[in-house]
């Protein structure tokens, strides 16, 4: 790391109007040339264009220049692109400096153009000020574990799982519940194709059991999180099954003789299980769990044990098999899902009250040919066939009031599949659908819904319902169809809601103990919504299919190939550079108090047992600077944003006025 | 325990059912409603123009009367009473411009500060009496009789005023069922009884209070009860011209629910007034024989 | 029946006023009609509540003429109800008083016979005079 003498160059970016049309750029541009150590000041149109870098690189070649000021948008955007143009004139990336003028200046103060002007001038004079200290320096050299691990067993973790093994890579799939699925293995049949589940999702299943590269972890969940990009440290928590799965079959003798029945989580409540069970008859892995809260033999220590003596394979133990592994992993694929909102809302359609009014994961059941009326569609209240049901959509959705203010996007779609499926169920019945927009974006959606208005005759309202009350054994479903302009009163035999999805439970503890974010209503964020959308803010980890914001299974699938493409570029290196823009103590000055110990979420630092000073590990810094701020001696500091530096910006910002 | 009571104009004149019974039982439950003094209207109808602060003058000045004497805390009868007062002690809770506005439009003595909190004596029953201790005190439980809750609007809605689950109140009948009384429940309970309109739309009241009480009585119901002396003008008065327009409407008694509790606390039947009705529940209390 | 929809209507002072009145965001409501489905006077009005919305939406000053905003009971299942927050029963009350305050009233105690007036409870006839008259 050497310090240099100054030949400073600015180059200041119209960014078209967007900056020229608010800032003065001539005027930056001379005030700025009179900044000691400058020695080049221009402005150009855009200087992200290829000519707009092909004079930073001249400039840095003719006027031997050894820092480099871009005035221009936000360093999120093209820091990098000119970093990149400096080094490949020689001057070391860390020598560029990026002051933005766009999101700080000219945007929030379109229409002031002299004030933004001299805003413009302070900011580039404090980004001057930080670059006469800033060090050349080289990007930190980091090993690399060719390992992946998919959390979440849904479709979308299942192909990311399969892609980065078929890539060679060892992949460790952990699922929180007895079975990987997801909710796709919930389903009837899907839109748009009407291909059934069983028959394409199954197989993936079946390749995830027997892929010899893939490690599966069913019913289990993540403890902690370690490490960082190409080194992570992961302990995985199997949860106790109370049965040797080594030994089990999968022969379900248990299950016909546990006398316990509990409402079951697959069939969405609509039918039972037992206390022993495994989720549904294609389940992957095909083994037993038993659920100890309900369990007559758990729960009181003695007594029943029948499934014990009914097993052929000796295989129930009771005994609590749960174990914590850690495995270490590259990179990590978060592919968490989503829920379905669930009973204790929407009291005014009597949700959870009246029998016969079901959210539609539930109707997707009775409508499953391997459901538990076998694709039989019949009233839960009395078993009777519906002649007519009206689906309401966008329940919890689009409403920012009440419950959730996005878009639950699917089901549109699903409705109009659902109305479509049961008319080929009960074709002489009759389908209502009570809807606020139609939403039929994908390739065959929008002919899809017509095949249902035209060929199934569903009849489209376009309002919402109000209330919804039992009527004898008729639900009285009161809407609108604001295109008649009239109130609407249908007597259904069954409603179907639409209920709006949520994240799925527990990802703000996961996202926790990965140290990634989540986005106001709980998704998983994304490192750039349209530019790095398979990329969580923390680099080695991705995030694919609905956990990061409800889609489709052909989104879902496509994202889950994305993420895994990205995991498998990660680790096809052998090393990882790292940014070199960490924390470094000043071992004279630190006085041992571990203030910076405690404040790193990163758990970088460490108190060096003898010499009582703080070290930094450069692989896990991820250069927040916490550290540095609380810091009450001032030793430890972040690289190229020293206190001195600091300082001076703030200097360089006040002295103007 | 003395309880700051707020009475408003009808429980003074029209609805003196309501409120002799209501002070009759509290004082059976050691309750002590002490009339708020130098009360004045309570607005009648909460005013929703934003832009209208001078028909907030007269609930927040009863908020002053409740300062004025060191307290905090107000108790209504009448659901409309409570919903002005309360809405309009959120308002100047809320918004500190408006209540310095107000206050100098009143030009009170004190400024009012906008500490007192609105309550409904529903919620005094609930929460701090509670049903135990009120099923306790009945000796003459309501058996066999079967009562239809009313809790029309002002008391479930907005839901920021609330004293209950605004789609699914049960308050009441948990009272009624405290008092031994069967309770019969329909979704009608929180509809609208046509409020004002009674006025110069009687044909409009006359109409929705057909549909509540078919839907009661259909449901088994021989009594209505409820909390409002407009609701109970429009659903026990307007029974009249529904009985005219639907010949096949059989009248149905509807009491105030201190009425209720009254009998069922076997207190001298004089404190309900039943003169006041229009439909004379005495028939139907009678024949089961509670009174 | 074409209307012209024009800045000058949407920039209208009905819009202007009704917002500043209400204190309503009124093009925040997206048609979706659960004010509608869930009003019990619904049969009794022209225009259903959703329609009173959007005509101030379009700047569309027939609505004043219509007859829901007198039918309106103020009974707030509309307001429950509505995902976008949206209080139908200010609106109504907003464009009441666009009358009321150019001394147009609604009611005329007078005009209803004596035995009705003795009959009718205080509480109801304030509140009608404070809905209906200026
Ligand atoms: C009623 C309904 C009908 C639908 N119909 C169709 C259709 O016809 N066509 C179509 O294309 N799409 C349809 N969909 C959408 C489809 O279900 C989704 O696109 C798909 O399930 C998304 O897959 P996923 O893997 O991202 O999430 P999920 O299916 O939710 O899978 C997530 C998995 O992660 C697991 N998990 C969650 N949290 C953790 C954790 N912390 N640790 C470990 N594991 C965890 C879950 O147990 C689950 O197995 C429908 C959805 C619904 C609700
Ligand atoms: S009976 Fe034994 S082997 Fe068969 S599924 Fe049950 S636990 Fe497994
Ligand atoms: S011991 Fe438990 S799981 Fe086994 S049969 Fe009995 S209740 Fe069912
Ligand atoms: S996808 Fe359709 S039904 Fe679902 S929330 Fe969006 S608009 Fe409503
Ligand atoms: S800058 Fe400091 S607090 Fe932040 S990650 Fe590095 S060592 Fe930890
Ligand atoms: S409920 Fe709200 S958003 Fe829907 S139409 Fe009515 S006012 Fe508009
Ligand atoms: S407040 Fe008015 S518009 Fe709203 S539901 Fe009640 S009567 Fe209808």
């Amino acid at each position: 790391m050497i310090k240099v003498n100054e030949r400073i160059g600015v180059f200041i970016c119209h960014c078209g109007l967007n900056i020229a049309g608010t800032v003065n750029v001539e005027k930056v541009a001379e005030e700025i040339s009179k900044c000691k150590g400058v020695v080049h000041a221009e402005h150009y149109i855009f200087m992200c264009s290829d000519p707009g870098q092909e004079k930073v690189r001249q400039t840095i070649k003719e006027k031997k220049l050894d820092g480099v000021i871009v005035a221009a948008c936000s360093p999120d955007l093209h820091e990098h692109t000119f970093r990149s143009a400096a080094a490949s004139a020689g001057l070391n990336p860390y020598r560029v400096e990026i002051a933005n003028i766009r999101e700080w200046v000219a945007w929030p103060h379109e229409g002031k153009g002299e004030e933004a002007t001299e805003k413009a001038i302070k900011i580039i004079d404090a980004a001057i000020e930080k670059l006469r200290d800033n060090m050349a320096l080289l990007p930190v050299e980091v090993p690399v574990t060719k390992k992946v691990l998919v959390i979440g067993g849904g479709i979308a973790g299942i192909q990311a799982a399969l892609d980065c093994a078929d890539a060679g890579l060892d992949v460790y799939l952990v699922e929180r519940g007895q079975s990987i699925g997801g909710k796709m293995a919930q389903l009837s049949e899907t839109f748009p194709t009407l291909d059934c589940p069983q028959c394409i999702e199954t197989p993936k299943m079946t390749a995830v059991a027997q892929h010899p590269k893939i490690h599966l972890y069913a019913y289990s969940e993540i403890e902690d999180v370690n490490g960082y990009v190409g080194n992570f440290k992961v302990k995985i928590k199997r949860k106790p099954t109370f049965v040797d799965w080594d030994k089990c079959t999968g022969c379900r003798e248990c299950m016909k003789v546990c006398p316990v029945k509990v409402p079951s989580e697959y069939e969405r409540g609509i039918a039972d299980r037992k206390a022993i069970y495994i989720s549904f008859p294609q389940a992957v892995p095909n083994k037993a769990v038993i659920d100890a809260e309900n369990c007559i033999r758990m729960k009181y220590g003695k007594g029943c044990g029948l499934c014990a003596k009914n097993c052929p394979s000796k295989a129930i133990t009771f005994e609590g098999n749960g174990s914590i592994e850690e495995v270490k992993v590259g990179a990590i694929i978060v592919a968490t899902g989503f829920d379905v909102m669930g009973v204790n809302s929407f009291g005014e359609y009597g949700y959870g009250k009246y029998k016969d009014v079901l959210d539609a994961l539930q109707f997707e059941r009775l409508l499953a040919p391997a459901g538990p009326t076998s694709g039989k569609v019949l009233r839960p209240s009395d078993g009777r066939e519906p002649k007519e049901v009206v689906f309401v959509q966008c329940v919890g959705s689009r409403d920012p009031d009440n419950w959730h203010p996005y878009c639950s996007k699917i089901c549109c779609m699903y409705i109009a599949k659902q109305a479509m499926l049961y008319k080929h169920a009960v074709p002489d019945g009759q389908a209502y659908v009570f809807y606020i927009d139609i939403r039929a974006d994908g390739k065959g959606y929008e002919e899809f819904v017509h095949r249902a208005m035209t060929e199934d005759g569903v009849i489209y309202l376009r309002g919402k319902v109000g209330k919804i009350v039992e009527e004898g054994d008729k639900l009285r479903v009161y809407g609108v169809d604001t295109l008649t302009g009239r109130n609407v009163v249908i007597d259904a035999d069954l409603v179907v809601l639409a209920t709006a999805v949520e994240p799925s439970k527990g990802i703000d503890d996961l996202a926790r103990k990965l140290r990634i974010q989540l986005d106001q209503d709980g998704w998983l964020s994304e490192a750039h919504l349209k530019l790095r959308p398979l990329e969580s803010l923390t680099s080695g980890i991705f995030i694919a299919g609905a956990a990061q914001y409800i889609k489709d299974i052909t989104d879902t699938v496509s994202q889950a190939s994305g993420a895994a493409a990205k995991a498998i570029a990660l680790l096809s290196r052998d090393k990882l550079e790292k940014e070199p823009i960490v924390a470094t103590v000043d071992e004279e000055v630190c006085v041992g108090c571990g203030n910076c110990v405690s404040i790193c979420t990163y758990n970088a630092v460490e108190l060096d047992p003898e010499l009582k000073v703080a070290r930094v590990n450069e692989g896990l810094c991820e250069g927040c600077g916490a550290c540095a701020a609380t810091c009450p001696s001032g030793a430890i500091q972040l690289i190229n944003n020293t206190k001195k530096q600091i300082f001076e910006m703030i200097t360089a910002l006040t002295r103007r006025d | 325990m003395e309880l700051l009571y707020f009475p408003g104009c009808t429980l003074k004149t029209s609805a003196k059912n309501f409120e002799d019974s209501a002070l009759t039982v509290a004082s059976k439950l050691g309750l002590e409603l002490r009339e708020l003094p130098r009360w004045n209207c309570c607005g009648t109808v909460y005013s929703l123009a934003a832009d209208d602060l001078m028909h907030q003058l007269a609930p927040v000045r009863n908020l002053v009367r409740v300062q004025e004497l060191n307290r905090d805390k107000l108790v209504t009868l009448c659901s409309m009473c409570y919903n002005t007062l309360k809405r309009a002690s959120r308002l100047v809770r809320r918004n500190s411009e408006k209540l310095e506005t107000i206050n100098m439009f009143m030009d009170e003595e004190q400024s009012y500060e906008g500490r007192v909190e609105v309550f409904h004596f529903l919620q005094t029953l609930r929460d701090e009496v509670g049903f135990k201790k009120i099923s306790e005190k009945v000796v003459k439980p309501l058996k066999d009789l079967k009562i239809f809750p009313y809790y029309g609007c002002l008391l479930v809605r907005p839901e920021e005023e609330a004293i209950d689950d605004p789609n699914d109140p049960t308050v009441m009948n948990d009272l009624l069922k405290s008092l031994g009384a069967e309770v019969i429940d329909n979704s009608f309970k929180t509809v609208c009884c046509g409020s004002y309109l009674t006025v110069d739309k009687k044909e409009v009241v006359a109409e929705m209070t057909y549909k509540i009480l078919s839907a009661a009585v259909k449901d088994g119901a021989e009594a209505v009860t409820l909390s409002c002396p407009l609701c109970h003008f429009n659903l026990d008065f307007r029974q009249a011209e529904v009985a005219e327009k639907h010949p096949e409407f059989k009248r149905i008694p509807v009491f105030y629910f201190t009425q209720l509790m009254a009998l069922a606390f076997g207190l001298n039947p004089e404190v309900c007034r039943f003169n006041l009705h229009f439909v004379d529940p005495k028939p139907l209390l009678r024949g089961k024989g509670f009174i | 029946m074409e209307i012209k929809v024009s800045l000058k209507k949407v920039k209208s002072p009905l819009v202007r006023k009704v917002t500043e009145i209400s204190d309503e965001k009124i093009y925040s409501c997206y048609q979706c009609g659960k004010c509608s489905a869930g009003c019990p006077f619904a049969d009794q009005m022209d225009l259903l509540p959703n329609q009173v919305i959007r005509f101030v939406q379009l700047g569309m000053e027939e609505v004043l003429d219509c007859k829901t905003i007198w039918v309106c009971s103020a009974c707030f299942t509309c307001r429950v109800g509505c995902p976008k927050g949206i209080d139908i029963a200010n609106l109504n009350e907003a464009l009441r008083l666009l009358h009321l305050r150019r001394n147009q009233d609604h009611l005329k105690l007078g005009k209803l016979p004596r035995e009705e007036l003795l009959k009718l409870p205080q509480i109801a006839l304030i509140s009608s005079l404070r809905k209906y008259t200026a």
